[in-house]
């Protein structure tokens, strides 16, 4: 089985993150980390290659940096890594960035595809989905687990309120993975080693330009969300407060 | 004239309540642009959908229809709603972020070569354009985003954005016309096996007009048992932040937040939730929120309407009382 794994860095989860002085961006001296699903959607590579053997490649479309993501993965036991390299790549929205991507394996034949769900970040929740329609794959998003059957795998999609339901597909196919779907691993002393050997092919925007086009989505401006509530305290000893509470519950909100 | 098409979202023949925020939504937009709007659901035999929903003010209802459509699968999903906007072109189409939304619509935009903004919690309309609100960064941030192609912009709306009891009914109502799409063999390459439940008394809260949520500050899992009593008192449901079904002290399917479930009750009472922002992505579309908590500085308080600093084991006891004693 050969898989790609499509990760992206993110700023860590409780950094503080400031505006840049326009108003479009984050300030970008802050710490980052792999996005979280993406960390899930190679484990889950790594294992079904330990299972049926094969390939595991990973790419990123990020600046410098970024390349700490690939690093880990590599030292994780992925065999490859493929980093779209430069600032440019930060502002592409879903479909540029899944354009991207594209360009650069498309003639690879991957049997699998992963994606994680979404990224921290912009939160699209959408470049696996539209990468597999630019390959014209079939594809399944939020996914929980993964089998292999006679004519291609069996998945397990997470649904809304409590539900999964399996879905029969061939392959190749595009899968984004659930946080949780697994147990990650950490990368070994000998693994780290052995990355550095490991090849690194890098693509520059131009490289790619001719498959990227303007962004169909724009950020016009970032900022920090207004309060919109006027918190009311409710005060006094608890006989008191609950016969307060009732009555706003009553009368003011209107559920009783 | 311009037109913005509402796809509604139904499951099995029934539709999904969000669809109403989402038709709230286009009617504002309509009434602000002056632009057209029309609703269309699409599946297999949903006919009676479109018939509720043909009672909101709405120009017209599209009942798309094909045998393919049912189980939902986004190739078939995307190819009816591809043939359909061929015909019907649309400047915006509206939809619910669900899951299945989510699952189909960037294929759909792809193949339209045009984008879908995803998981909006506002917009506004401004000398003649149409921006776009959307969270970035879990939240911390929010964006103003605009649409730049030619083809149908795609918007998908947060959960609890939009009020479904704001959505206004039409004085008579809309005309439903029904469209037959062509889905032919080998379109649809996934084959979908039945929907089911791990747990065995599985809810689902997105329907729940009144939440009782627990977090760490309920500390054992006995006393999940006086928030049960809480929530039986008000005629709501008990639900969780990720740490307490984590312990398995309440099963998986009553989590809210960015892992579970996101709900828009009109009453989310949280007890001993600090509010992390994983946990307000679930529950913030709430009509009301009641927090009480331990720590006055806890970011739950932030978006709450009622607050009450102090612990919870003195509060609800006495509230339970005044619940009863109020429904007499």
């Amino acid at each position: 089985m050969r898989i790609l794994v499509c990760m992206k860095q993110v700023p860590q989860k409780d950094a503080p993150l400031k505006l840049n002085e326009a108003g479009t961006w984050i300030r970008e001296d802050v710490s980052y980390e792999v996005n979280e699903p993406d960390a899930f959607a190679l484990e889950e590579a790594l294992r079904q290659k330990e299972k049926h053997t094969g390939e595991v490649v990973v790419v990123t479309a990020g600046p410098a940096r970024a390349s700490q993501v690939l690093r880990e993965a590599l030292a994780k036991g992925a065999d490859r890594a493929i980093h779209l390299e430069g600032d440019a790549f930060v502002g592409l929205d879903a479909y540029n960035t899944a354009r991207a991507i594209a360009a650069v394996i498309k003639d690879e034949k991957f049997d699998l595809i992963f994606t994680g769900l979404q990224s921290d970040d912009y939160g699209y929740a959408q470049t696996g989905v539209i990468l597999a329609e630019i390959l014209g794959l079939p594809h399944a998003t939020i996914i929980m687990q993964i089998g292999k059957t006679d004519g291609g795998i069996r998945v397990k999609r997470e649904l809304e309120a409590g539900f999964f339901q399996f879905v029969d597909m061939p392959l190749p196919a595009v899968l984004t993975i659930q946080s949780g779907i697994n147990k990650l691993r950490y990368a070994t002393l000998i693994g780290i080693k052995q990355a550095k050997m490991k090849p690194m092919c890098k693509v520059t925007m131009a490289e790619v330009q001719s498959a990227v086009g303007g962004n169909l989505q724009k950020i016009e401006k970032l900022y920090v969300p207004q309060k919109s509530k006027n918190t009311e305290f409710l005060e006094g000893p608890p006989a008191e407060v609950a016969k307060k509470l009732v009555e706003k519950l009553k009368n003011e909100l209107r559920v009783i | 004239m311009d037109t913005i098409l509402v796809v509604v979202e139904q499951r099995e023949g029934r539709l999904n309540r969000i669809s109403w925020e989402t038709i709230t939504a286009g009617q504002a937009i309509a009434a602000q642009t002056g632009w057209t709007l029309e609703a269309a659901v699409v599946g297999s035999g949903v006919a009676a959908v479109a018939g509720e929903v043909a009672g909101k003010k709405l120009a017209k209802v599209y009942d798309i229809e094909s045998a393919r459509l049912e189980p939902y699968t986004p190739d078939a999903f995307a190819h009816a709603l591809q043939e359909f906007l061929g015909k019907h072109p649309a400047k915006l189409v509206l939809m619910p972020h669900t899951y299945q939304v989510r699952d189909f619509v960037p294929k759909l935009a792809t193949a339209l070569q045009t984008a879908a903004i995803s998981d909006v919690i506002g917009y506004r309309y401004e000398g003649g354009k149409l921006l776009f609100t959307r969270q970035m960064f879990q939240g911390k941030f929010v964006a103003d985003v605009s649409f730049a192609g030619s083809g149908p912009c795609f918007v998908t709306f947060q959960n609890g954005s939009f009020r479904a009891d704001k959505v206004e009914a039409g004085a008579a109502a809309a005309p439903v016309e029904t469209v037959n799409v062509d889905v032919p063999d080998g379109v649809v390459r996934n084959q979908p096996q039945e929907v089911f439940k791990e747990t065995k008394q599985a809810v689902d809260l997105t329907q729940a007009d009144i939440i009782v949520s627990v977090g760490r500050g309920i500390k054992e899992q006995k006393n999940i048992e006086l928030a049960k009593q809480l929530a039986d008192a008000l005629g709501g449901e008990l639900a969780a932040s990720r740490p307490i079904c984590d312990n398995g002290w309440l099963p998986m399917d009553r989590q809210v937040g960015s892992s579970g479930q996101t709900v828009a009750p009109k009453l989310y009472l949280a007890l001993g939730i600090s509010g992390a922002i994983q946990h307000l992505v679930g529950m913030k579309g709430s009509r009301s929120v009641v927090a009480i908590n331990k720590d006055s500085e806890a970011p739950i308080f932030e978006i709450a309407d009622y607050a009450v600093v102090g612990n919870l084991f003195d509060i609800v006891p006495p509230l339970i009382e005044e619940i009863k004693k109020a429904k007499g």
